[in-house]
């Protein structure tokens, strides 16, 4: 998205005016605020403006300040704010809005874009040398499920292929539009499968359990607790068999010692972690966490199996 | 009755209005909160997020403490004050993140920007932000917009914090700011790059927190640090707004608004805020005396000389003096005293011929209900009054109140844009009458109110029958029960800041003297001080002497020409509309050989052979304080009588016969013709003719 401007002057129309069917409908749809709230009706009557002309004009932002009686920079302020309303020009015949979001974008919306390029103008929000088309890149539809799409005026053409694209802007081009079915361009209804369903083929009959009889209580099997949802700890220090300073306190003992007596031997395997407070050399509990070899397992989170120390 | 809430600031116990906001509480409780988008006279935006506190018991993330009430937060389960804090580490991460946000499209331009020392993202970055940025892409860049010929812009440094917008639409009351686009690409500007049309549109810079919008004539000649700064009071209209004047040297380079809750709150009229300019030009800063029908420079003894022959050579009822809209109290004091001595009484500080009389009591032109009083007002009756030309600032009072809602607004006049809706009545004396007599509906409004006010404008008294519609106003007044000894509604407002003084001091024709009309005609001696104001073709043909500070219309056509100081240059007082005493302060010195107009007056009395009795601006005040004991309650008002305005309104009967014939049938029209072009001061200022002329070109544009 880029700042949004008025169109240059050299577009802009002498004035606007919303046609009769249009303002008979402007009238109504300002009278479904309460009163006091008319000037609610900004966005519909733009976009109404919108409709009428293609695009919204300079005089048509100033024709609904005045209808609903409002300063003329509150109503550039919304018109600037939505991207849904053209402040150019855009294509007579047609305005491309292809999407551009994730699931379209996967599913090939860069190549329609390709095409708009090719077939359009090179930048979107441009007319095409006729001036019959334009294109844009707008975000998400609502139709992913059928990506990709583009949206003319208030139809969506899905299920695209550059190639359907191609044909499709021809058809505009050419003012034929109408001809062309919207929704789907593939072998499909709507979002339902392609080719027919997959799925519930077969005629389903209804199953009534709750008409058999209720098994008693007593029927039911004693079953033991079951562990089948706790997590299984495979880590190799979390092995149930492995002595610990906890489970194993004297050999701890006997081992600190040992490493007293004997500071260069190769009782301690590696150099105590300067990070840590305390090392096992040094006679300190293990930090829980800082493994370092087989020295310090770490103790399993549940205590599975008796274990053979004498403090139990 | 206010219901009042507790909770806990930091550990701090206070107890706040329960309608206050988090951030207001943390004010009471003296904590400072950082923020941009939030400003006590405007709607809450809660869009800078500068403001983040954390609330004890709430959702787990900072809260926006400008927009969530002192209502909003839970207490305790078991029945704890409700606590927030704004020093936790929490709340300075938010700060940090907020500010790093904001400034990652925000410039580095702090070196060559006028906001530069008194900023407030400068200042509360250093405070409350980190030292570096993590962000290393290009910062966005925003066309600079036209706005007007007083607000420079420069949008690069724009936050959107949308005060400006917030200002225009609720304080100015017309919507002309709005924030186009959306996300990166929202852009401050007015409707297809207008220019602002607000009188009060200067206050937009006061706003802006950053430099986005700063004063256009101000821009790159000083730093805010360098200037001296003298806090004075406005002299442009009645209102007398506090304004401080900040100097570099002898020069004013600007001219800021004080707050001051009783008369301006915080804004000013750009007429105030950018007279500067015209204090420089057309200055008279030397004696000049009329010889050979031309204007030449003199000394002072020999302009003294030329003013003391021509007072010899006439008879004292043949001397007369008239005050201009400026003037202060002390000169005019001073002018009076001198004319007392002369033996004359034809004085007047009523240039344009108003009706008011300080015979009829002090309440008779004063506007009594006050500024302040405005907001408790419960209808409103404009008559000859055009308050968004003659009082900006007291026009944004009553926008305030208005927005309020339910305060119905009648205007007899003119009917033109206030800035807010009314019920136009009509165009003179007859749908006076018609209120009066009951035939108008508008009538029972102003009965059923609670507190109802009228205000008188000088449009509809400063006409041959103004003493008329006076009285008939007061009279009025009275019968909606407008007057009572708890609520006065009957208001009078003026256009000059002098007058007030003026007839405090009873600078007006004693019993056999003439009014200002009759004393340009006929007087052989006639002083000028600072009267600019008249119709100078009607001018007869006697020596006039000019004392003032511009070289106007008063100046063209003098004898005698003494240089005098301007409003910024001489410590005086000056009187509003209410009544309303206040001291201005000298800012800087006079040019030239111009000296203070009290001064002049006291060395001329001497060469006349009348010395006055003063010879320092503090003797002088003790004699003025002494005759006029009100004048040394500075900042007061001293209240008029109700019965003065009841005794007035006795008279509208009679007076119709006793008055120049009957009541014209013509319509009120404001004196006030340009708005920017009202004294010698504004009439000299090139900035204020380059917004006259747009304003014109502006209303000749809608007019076709």
């Amino acid at each position: 998205m880029s700042v949004r401007r008025l169109a240059e002057d050299q577009f802009q129309p002498a004035m606007f005016a919303f046609n009769e069917e249009n303002a008979v409908w402007a009238e109504a749809t300002i009278r479904k605020y309460p009163e006091g709230r008319q000037q609610s009706a900004v966005i519909p009557l733009l976009m109404r403006a919108q409709e009428q002309d293609g695009w919204v004009t300079r005089s048509a932002i100033e024709y609904v300040a005045n209808k609903l009686d409002m300063p003329f920079i509150r109503v550039l302020e919304v018109a600037t704010f939505y991207t849904q309303f053209q402040l150019k020009p855009v294509g007579t015949r047609a305005h491309i809005q292809v999407c551009g979001t994730t699931p379209c974008m996967l599913r090939g919306a860069e190549d329609l874009m390709e095409v708009c390029r090719h077939k359009i103008h090179h930048d979107p929000l441009e007319l095409n040398a006729s001036g019959t088309l334009s294109w844009e890149e707008v975000e998400c539809q609502g139709a992913c499920v059928n990506a990709p799409m583009v949206i003319v005026f208030k139809d969506a053409y899905e299920d695209l292929t550059p190639e359907r694209l191609e044909e499709i802007i021809d058809a505009f081009e050419a003012g034929k539009g109408s001809e062309i079915k919207p929704g789907p361009q593939v072998d499909r209804a709507f979002s339902a499968p392609e080719g027919g369903p997959l799925t519930l083929l077969e005629e389903v009959k209804p199953v009534r359990t709750n008409l058999e009889p209720q098994r008693g209580a007593e029927e039911a099997a004693p079953m033991p607790p079951t562990d089948a949802g706790r997590a299984k700890n495979v880590a190799p220090e979390a092995d149930a068999s492995i002595k610990t300073p906890v489970t194993d306190k004297e050999g701890a003992k006997a081992r600190v010692k040992a490493a007293q007596d004997m500071p260069l031997s190769a009782t301690a395997k590696t150099d105590p972690d300067p990070k840590s407070p305390g090392s096992a050399v040094e006679g300190a509990p293990p930090e829980p966490g800082s493994v370092s070899g087989d020295l310090k397992p770490k103790r399993s989170r549940k205590k599975a199996g008796p274990t053979e120390g004498e403090d139990k | 009755m206010i219901k009042m809430a507790k909770l806990k600031v930091d550990g701090k116990e206070i107890e706040v209005p329960d309608h206050f906001t988090l951030l207001q509480a943390c004010e009471e409780a003296g904590v400072e909160i950082p923020r941009f988008c939030f400003h006590e006279r405007l709607s809450v935006a809660g869009n800078c997020r500068m403001c983040l506190i954390e609330v004890k018991g709430g959702p787990p993330k900072p809260a926006a403490s400008c927009a969530m009430g002192v209502r909003d937060v839970r207490p305790g389960p078991n029945g704890e004050l409700p606590e927030v804090f704004t020093n936790t580490p929490m709340v300075k991460k938010a700060r940090e993140g907020v500010m790093e946000f904001l400034l990652i499209n925000h410039p580095l331009d702090c070196p060559i920007c006028d906001q530069g020392g008194e900023c407030d993202l400068q200042d509360q970055a250093m405070a409350f932000g980190i030292d570096s940025s993590r962000y290393t892409e290009n910062k966005r860049a925003v066309e600079d917009k036209y706005i007007g010929p007083l607000v420079k812009t420069v949008m690069n440094r724009c936050i959107h914090c949308t005060r400006c917008v917030r200002f225009t639409t609720e304080v100015g009351g017309i919507s002309e700011l709005g924030l186009i686009g959306r996300g990166e690409d929202a852009e401050i500007t007015t409707y297809l790059e207008h220019a602002m049309t607000s009188e009060l549109q200067g206050n937009v810079i006061d706003l802006c927190p950053v430099g986005a919008l700063t004063s256009r004539p101000f821009a790159f000649t000083a730093r805010p640090w360098e200037l001296g700064k003298t806090e004075s009071i406005d002299v442009m209209d009645a209102v007398g707004s506090a304004i401080r004047v900040d100097t570099r040297g002898r020069e004013v380079m600007r001219i800021m608004p004080r707050v001051n809750e009783q008369v301006n709150e915080e804004w000013i009229s750009d007429k105030t805020r950018f007279i500067w300019d015209g204090l420089k030009t057309q200055r008279l800063d030397r004696p000049y005396v009329r010889r050979n029908g031309r204007l030449a420079a003199a000394t002072w003894g020999e302009a003294f000389g030329a003013i003391k022959a021509a007072v010899s050579a006439t008879s004292a009822n043949k001397i007369g003096a008239i005050a201009g809209d400026l003037a202060s109290v002390e000169e005019m004091y001073a002018l009076k005293e001198l004319i007392r001595s002369l033996g004359s009484e034809n004085l007047d500080c009523r240039q344009d011929g108003t009706a008011l009389d300080p015979s009829l009591g002090r309440a008779s032109y004063l506007f009594n209900p006050t500024i302040e009083g405005i907001e408790q007002a419960g209808a409103l009756l404009l008559i000859g009054a055009n308050p968004r030309l003659e009082a900006a600032v007291l026009n944004a009072r009553i926008r305030k109140r208005f927005r309020r809602g339910n305060f119905p607004i009648g205007v007899i006049g003119e009917a033109t844009d206030l800035r807010y809706a009314y019920d136009y009545l009509g165009a003179g004396v007859d749908t006076l009458s018609d209120l009066a007599s009951g035939a108008h509906s508008f009538g029972d409004v102003l009965r059923g109110a609670k507190n109802p006010m009228i205000i008188v404008g000088q449009g509809a008294l400063m006409r041959p029958d103004g003493a008329a519609i006076l009285a008939a106003a007061a009279q009025f007044a009275g019968s909606i029960g407008a007057l009572s000894e708890e609520w006065n509604g009957f208001g009078v407002l003026h256009t000059a800041a002098a007058r007030v003084g003026g007839l405090d001091l009873g600078f007006v024709p004693g019993a056999n003297g003439v009014n200002a009309a009759d004393m340009l005609a006929g007087m052989d001696v006639l002083f000028l001080l600072g009267a600019d104001e008249l119709d100078f073709s009607r001018k007869g043909s006697g020596f006039t002497v000019y004392i003032g500070s511009h070289g106007d219309a008063g100046a063209h056509h003098a004898d005698v020409i003494l240089p005098g100081a301007a409003y910024t240059e001489k410590s005086g007082t000056w009187v509003n509309t209410e009544g309303r005493v206040q001291v201005g302060n000298r800012a800087g010195f006079a040019p030239g050989e111009a000296r203070e107009d009290w001064a002049i007056l006291r060395a001329l009395s001497d060469v006349l052979g009348y010395k006055l009795p003063f010879d320092s601006l503090p003797a002088l005040r003790s004699k003025l304080y002494q005759a006029y004991p009100h004048f040394a309650e500075i900042d007061e008002i001293a209240a008029g009588s109700v019965n003065d305005i009841a005794t007035l309104g006795q008279r509208a009967g009679t007076q119709r016969g006793d008055q120049k014939g009957e009541l014209s049938k013509s319509g009120f029209a404001s004196p006030i013709k340009d708005f920017y072009l009202t004294n010698p001061i504004a009439r000299a200022s090139a900035v204020m003719a380059e917004c006259s002329s747009l304003a014109r070109n502006n209303f000749q544009a809608a007019a076709e």
